[in-house]
C-alpha cells in the first residue's frame, strides 16, 4: 500500500508555533512515500522538516509562502491516479466545489487537492474527487490519505 | 648530569638493575640453602642500589619495584623460623647490623612487619619504632620510597588492628597515629623535593614531583580503609591533623592534590558532617591553588549523595550545607583576589547545580546564588572572555533545565540582572535558549506581567542593542531568531479576554520598537493572536457588556489596524494587504460594517499605491476578490463601491490573460450561491462578456505580434464559467450562448495535433466530456443540457 500524506496551510510561524506534537510523532521517516502539500508552510524550516519525512515532496504556492519558486499548480501521477495540486486562493469562490471542479477539468486529474479554507473536506463528484486536507496546525484537521481503489475511484 | 640526562639515566638504571639482579641471584641461593647470614648480606647489597641520587623519580620507581619483589621473597623467608632458626626478636636486632642506613631500614621494615604479625611485641611499639627510625633518611626521593615501603608492608596489619577486633579503641588510635605520622613525614619530604636542584629545571621537577603524589595520598587511602575510623574519630583526630598538614605545607601542588584526595577517599556522610573545618581550610590555602575545582568536586559529590539517598536530605538542612558552601565560596573569592572571573562564575555554577539537585524547592536559594554572582559581575566590566560567558549561559540555563518551566525562572529577581552582564551576542544566545525552553515544554505564559518580564529577558532579539551594527548580523541567524520570536508569541495566552488583551498590548508595545527588519516577522503572529481573541469574543457575543469591559472586537480591530499600518510603512505592503483582508473578514463575521469597510479601504489604498509588481498584483487581486466575495456585512452602497473598484483593478492588470481571469472571477461578486446571497444575473453576464472581449483582444494581439493564434485556453475557461452560472440558474446565461462558445472554440482549436497549446486541447476535451456527462445524467440538469450539441 502506498501511503500519501496530504497537508497544507501550516502557517508556521504566523498562526502556529509548530505542527502538533501528536501529528509529528506519527510522521516517522520512511513510512510515507509521497507528500503533497497545498502551500502556506510558510518558512523554509517547515519545508526542510517535511523533506526529512519523505523526499518525494510536492508543493504548490500559498499566498504566505516566502519561497517564490513553488508553482501555482502541479500535476503528478501516483499509482494509477492522476493528482492535481493547487493552493486554492486563485479559485474564487474559495472552496466552492463547482469552481474547483472546473480546475480539475483544466488539470485533467482524477483527484484534486486544494487548501486555503482550512476546512477538511473530501467530495466525490462526477469527474472524480476533490480533497481539502484542512490546516495541519489548525485543529487536528490533518488527514492521511490512503490510496486505495475504493477510496479514490478512477474517474475516466 | 642534567645536560645529557635521559641517556645517562638509562645507563645508570641499567647498571642498577644489573646489580640488583646479580645480588638477587646470590640471595636466592642463600635463601634456598637456609643461609640467613648470606641472605642478609646480599639483600643489603641489593638494597644499597636504592641509595642512588642519579635517577629521576620515574626511573627510581622502576628500580624500587625490582627491589620490592625481592623483598617479598625475603619476607616469606623471615616468616618461617624453621628455615633460619632465629627468633623474630633476634632477627629484629640482627638486621640492624647492616652497614648502610637505607638497606638497614628496608630490612628492618620487612622484619618489623613479620614481628607485628607474630604478636611477640605490641604492634604499637614496633610501628612507633619503625616510623621514628625512618626519619634517618631525609633525602626526599629515597625517604618517600622507604616510607612508601613501610606503608605498604604494614597496610594489612594496620587494617587488622584498626578494625578494633584485635584490641581496643587505643590500638585503633595507634594505627591511625602511625599512618598520620607517616603521612606527615612523607608530605614534608614531598614538599621539600621542589627545593632540590637548580631553579631552571623547576618545571620538569614539578612534573616529576606530581608523579609521586600517589605515594603520599596512599596514606589517606589507608586511613579511609581502617574500619575503626568512624565519624567521630575522623572529625576529632584524622581531619584536623590532615588539614593542619595541608595548610601548613604552603605548597600549591600538595594542597590541591591533598584537598582533592580528602574529598575523594573519605565517605560523603563524613564530608557533610565536617563541612566547617573542611571549607574553613579553603581560604587558607595558597592563592594559586585551584580551589574552584576542589569545591566543585565536593559539591558534585554531595549532590550525588543527596540524589542517591533521599533520606539524608534532613541532614543537609540540619548542617546548613547550602549556607556553609555559599559562605565558603564568598570567602574563597575574597581571599583569591586574582581569581579570573571565569573561575568565580564556575564556582557559582557548581553551587547552583548543587542547590538545584539538593534543594529544588528552594527558589530563594537559587535566587541567592544568582544574586551573589551578580554582585561579583557588577564589579567587573562587561564580560568579554568567551569561557566566562559560556559559564554564565550555563548558570542561566541550569534553572530552565531543572524546572522545565520559564515561569519559575521569571520569578527569580536576579535572573534578568545576570543577563544584563552578558555581551550582546551571548544575550541573544541566552534569549534563544529561553525561547527554546518555552517551546520544548509548551509552556504557556498567561499574564501580561510575566510577558513583560519575558520580553525584557529576550530584548536582545526584540530590538537593536547598543553597539550592534545591522550589517554584522548573519541573515540566516537573524531569520531564525525572528521566527523563534514569532513562535513565542503563540505561547502567550490567557483564556480571560481582558488579560489576553493586556498580553496583546504588552507584546505590541515591545515588538513595535523592533524596526523595519523585524516587524514583518513579528507582526503577523500578533495579528493572528489578536484575531483569535476576536473570534472568541464573537462566539460568546452578548454575554458580557458591562462598562468595564475593554476587550471588545471594536477595540481590538483598532489595535489591529494601527499595527498593520506600521507594517505597510516598513514597507511590507503585500503582507499588510493580506492581514487587512483577514481582519476585514473577521469584521464581517463580527457584523461591524464600518470597520470592515475601513479595512478594505486600507487594503485598496495599499494595492493602488504600494503594490507595483505585476505578479504581486495578480495574487493581491485574487485575494481581494476572494475575500470580497465572502463579505455579507456590506449594504448595497458600500458593496457597490468596493466591487466596482475591484473590477476596475482587474481590468487594469498588465497581462491580458491575467485581466481576463480576474474579470471572470469578479462575476462571482454578483452571484453568491446562498439563499440570501446577491444574485445579479445581468452583471454576471457583463463580467463574462467583458472577459470574452479581453480574450478576443489577447488573441488579436497575438496574431498581430507573432502571427500565431492566441491563448485559446481563456475561451475554455470562460466556457466553464458560463456552464457554472448556467447550472446555478442564472437566466442570463442561455444555451445558445454556450453553444456558440463551444463552436467558437472548436473552430479556433487547430484540427491537427501539432497545436502549440496541448493544455487547452485537454481542457476542452474534458469540458466536452463533462457536458456529455451532464446531458446523460437525466433529471432537471440533463434536461437543461439537452439542447446543447457537442
Amino acid at each position: 500500500m502506498v501511503l500519501v500524506l496530504a497537508l497544507g496551510d501550516l502557517h508556521v510561524p504566523h498562526r502556529a508555533a509548530d505542527l502538533p506534537a501528536k501529528f509529528k510523532s506519527m510522521l516517522v521517516p520512511g513510512k510515507i512515500q509521497h507528500i503533497i502539500c497545498t502551500g502556506n508552510l510558510c518558512i523554509k524550516e517547515v519545508h526542510d522538516y517535511l523533506k526529512t519525512i519523505c523526499s518525494d515532496l510536492h508543493i504548490t504556492r500559498g499566498e504566505y509562502d516566502e519561497e517564490t519558486r513553488y508553482p501555482e499548480t502541479k500535476t503528478l501521477t501516483i499509482g494509477q491516479f492522476k493528482l492535481g495540486l493547487c493552493h486554492g486562493h486563485q479559485v474564487v469562490p474559495w472552496g466552492d466545489l463547482d469552481s474547483l471542479a472546473m480546475l480539475q477539468r483544466q488539470l485533467d486529474v482524477d483527484i484534486l487537492v486544494t487548501g486555503h479554507t482550512h476546512q477538511f473536506t473530501a467530495y466525490k463528484h462526477e469527474g472524480g474527487v476533490v480533497i481539502n486536507p484542512g490546516s495541519a496546525t489548525g485543529c487536528a484537521q490533518q488527514h492521511h490519505l490512503r490510496c486505495q481503489p475504493e477510496f479514490c475511484p478512477h474517474g475516466h | 648530569m642534567l645536560l645529557n640526562g635521559a641517556e645517562d639515566e638509562d645507563k645508570w638504571l641499567a647498571e642498577g638493575i644489573a646489580s640488583v639482579q646479580h645480588n638477587a641471584f646470590y640471595m636466592h641461593r642463600a635463601l634456598d640453602s637456609n643461609n640467613l647470614r648470606e641472605a642478609l648480606k646480599y639483600s643489603a647489597q641489593l638494597l644499597s642500589e636504592l641509595r642512588t641520587s642519579k635517577l629521576s623519580p620515574h626511573k627510581y620507581y622502576d628500580l624500587y619495584m625490582r627491589a620490592f619483589d625481592e623483598l617479598k621473597r625475603l619476607e616469606m623467608f623471615f616468616k618461617d623460623d624453621s628455615k633460619h632458626g632465629v627468633s623474630i626478636v633476634d632477627l629484629y636486632e640482627l638486621v640492624q647490623h647492616a652497614g648502610n642506613i637505607l638497606p638497614r631500614l628496608y630490612l628492618l621494615c620487612t622484619v618489623g612487619s613479620v614481628y607485628i604479625k607474630s604478636k611477640e611485641a605490641p604492634a604499637k611499639d614496633v610501628l612507633k619504632d619503625l616510623v621514628e627510625m625512618c626519619r634517618a633518611v631525609q633525602h626526599p626521593i629515597r625517604g618517600l620510597f622507604l616510607r612508601s615501603y613501610l606503608a605498604q608492608v604494614s597496610r594489612d596489619k594496620l587494617l587488622d588492628i584498626g578494625s578494633g577486633y584485635e584490641g581496643d579503641a587505643d590500638t585503633v588510635m595507634d594505627a591511625v597515629e602511625f599512618v598520620l605520622q607517616n603521612f606527615t613525614e612523607m608530605n614534608k619530604l614531598w614538599v621539600r623535593m621542589q627545593h632540590q636542584g637548580p631553579a631552571r629545571v623547576r618545571e620538569k621537577r614539578e612534573k616529576e614531583r606530581n608523579e609521586l603524589r600517589d605515594l603520599v595520598g596512599k596514606n589517606l587511602h589507608v586511613l579511609s580503609q581502617i574500619e575503626g575510623v568512624d565519624l567521630e574519630m575522623y572529625k576529632d583526630n584524622v581531619l584536623p591533623r590532615v588539614l593542619e598538614q595541608v595548610v601548613n605545607c604552603k605548597d600549591e601542588l600538595a594542597q590541591y592534590y591533598l584537598m582533592d584526595c580528602i574529598i575523594q577517599v573519605f565517605p560523603d556522610e563524613y564530608h557533610l558532617q565536617t563541612l566547617e573545618p573542611l571549607l574553613g581550610a579553603c581560604p587558607q590555602l595558597q592563592l594559586t591553588v585551584d580551589i574552584k575545582t576542589v569545591l566543585s568536586q565536593l559539591m558534585d559529590r554531595l549532590s550525588n549523595y543527596a540524589a542517591s539517598n533521599p533520606d539524608v536530605l534532613p541532614e543537609f538542612l540540619q548542617v546548613e550545607a547550602f549556607g556553609k558552601l555559599s559562605n565558603a565560596i564568598g570567602k574563597v573569592i575574597e581571599a583569591q583576589v586574582d581569581m579570573p572571573i571565569v573561575g568565580v562564575i564556575t564556582l557559582y555554577v557548581s553551587l547552583l547545580t548543587f542547590t538545584l539537585r539538593v534543594h529544588p524547592d528552594r527558589l530563594d536559594y537559587v535566587d541567592q546564588v544568582l544574586g551573589a554572582c551578580v554582585e561579583q559581575l557588577s564589579s567587573k566590566p562587561k564580560l568579554e572572555d568567551s569561557r566566562a560567558t559560556k559559564q554564565v549561559v550555563a548558570l542561566l540555563s541550569a534553572p530552565l533545565e531543572k524546572y522545565n518551566d520559564i515561569v519559575t525562572a521569571l520569578t527569580l529577581s536576579n535572573y534578568p540582572r545576570v543577563m544584563d552582564h552578558l555581551d550582546n551576542g551571548t544575550n541573544k544566545v541566552m534569549a534563544m535558549v529561553i525561547i527554546q525552553s518555552i517551546m520544548k515544554n509548551t509552556t504557556c505564559i498567561s499574564t501580561a506581567d510575566k510577558v513583560e518580564v519575558l520580553f525584557k529577558l529576550i530584548k536582545g532579539l526584540i530590538k537593536d542593542l547598543d553597539g550592534t551594527a545591522q550589517d554584522e548580523l548573519d541573515e540566516e541567524d537573524f531569520k531564525e531568531e525572528q521566527n523563534s520570536v514569532a513562535c513565542l508569541i503563540h505561547m502567550l495566552y490567557n483564556d480571560d479576554p481582558e488579560e489576553m488583551l493586556k498580553i496583546i498590548c504588552t507584546v505590541k508595545k515591545h515588538i513595535m520598537i523592533g524596526g523595519a527588519t523585524r516587524l514583518p516577522f513579528t507582526i503577523p503572529p500578533l495579528v493572528f493572536s489578536a484575531l483569535r481573541l476576536v473570534r472568541r469574543l464573537q462566539s460568546q457575543d452578548g454575554v458580557i457588556a458591562g462598562e468595564e469591559v475593554h476587550a471588545t472586537p471594536k477595540k481590538i480591530f483598532q489595535i489591529l489596524s494601527e499595527t498593520i499600518e506600521v507594517l505597510s510603512s516598513v514597507p511590507s505592503p503585500e503582507l499588510a494587504l493580506r492581514l487587512y483582508l483577514h481582519c476585514a473578514e473577521a469584521a464581517n463575521d463580527c457584523d461591524v460594517e464600518p470597520v470592515a469597510y475601513e479595512l478594505f479601504t486600507q487594503a485598496f489604498i495599499l494595492y493602488e499605491e504600494e503594490i507595483a509588481h505585476s505578479k504581486a498584483q495578480v495574487t493581491a487581486i485574487h485575494l481581494i476578490i476572494g475575500t470580497l466575495q465572502r463579505m455579507k456585512v456590506f449594504g448595497v452602497e458600500n458593496r457597490d463601491t468596493l466591487t466596482h473598484k475591484a473590477t476596475g483593478y482587474s481590468a487594469k492588470l498588465l497581462k491580458k490573460p491575467d485581466q481576463c481571469r480576474a474579470v471572470y472571477a469578479c462575476s462571482h461578486l454578483f452571484w453568491v450561491d446562498d439563499p440570501d446571497g446577491i444574485k445579479d444575473g445581468e452583471r454576471v453576464l457583463l463580467c463574462l462578456k467583458r472577459a470574452l472581449r479581453i480574450a478576443n483582444a489577447a488573441q488579436q494581439m497575438a496574431n498581430i505580434a507573432w502571427g500565431s493564434s492566441g491563448p485559446v485556453i481563456l475561451f475554455v475557461e470562460i466556457l466553464n464559467k458560463y456552464l457554472y452560472f448556467f447550472e446555478k440558474g442564472n437566466p442570463q446565461i442561455t444555451t445558445s450562448a454556450i453553444q456558440s462558445l463551444v463552436e467558437l472554440i472548436s473552430n479556433e482549436m487547430p484540427s491537427d495535433s501539432t497545436t502549440p497549446d496541448p493544455a487547452a486541447r485537454v481542457f476542452f476535451a474534458s469540458t466536452l466530456r463533462y457536458i456529455e456527462f451532464q446531458k446523460q445524467k437525466g433529471g432537471v440538469m440533463g434536461e437543461k443540457y439537452g439542447v446543447i450539441k457537442v
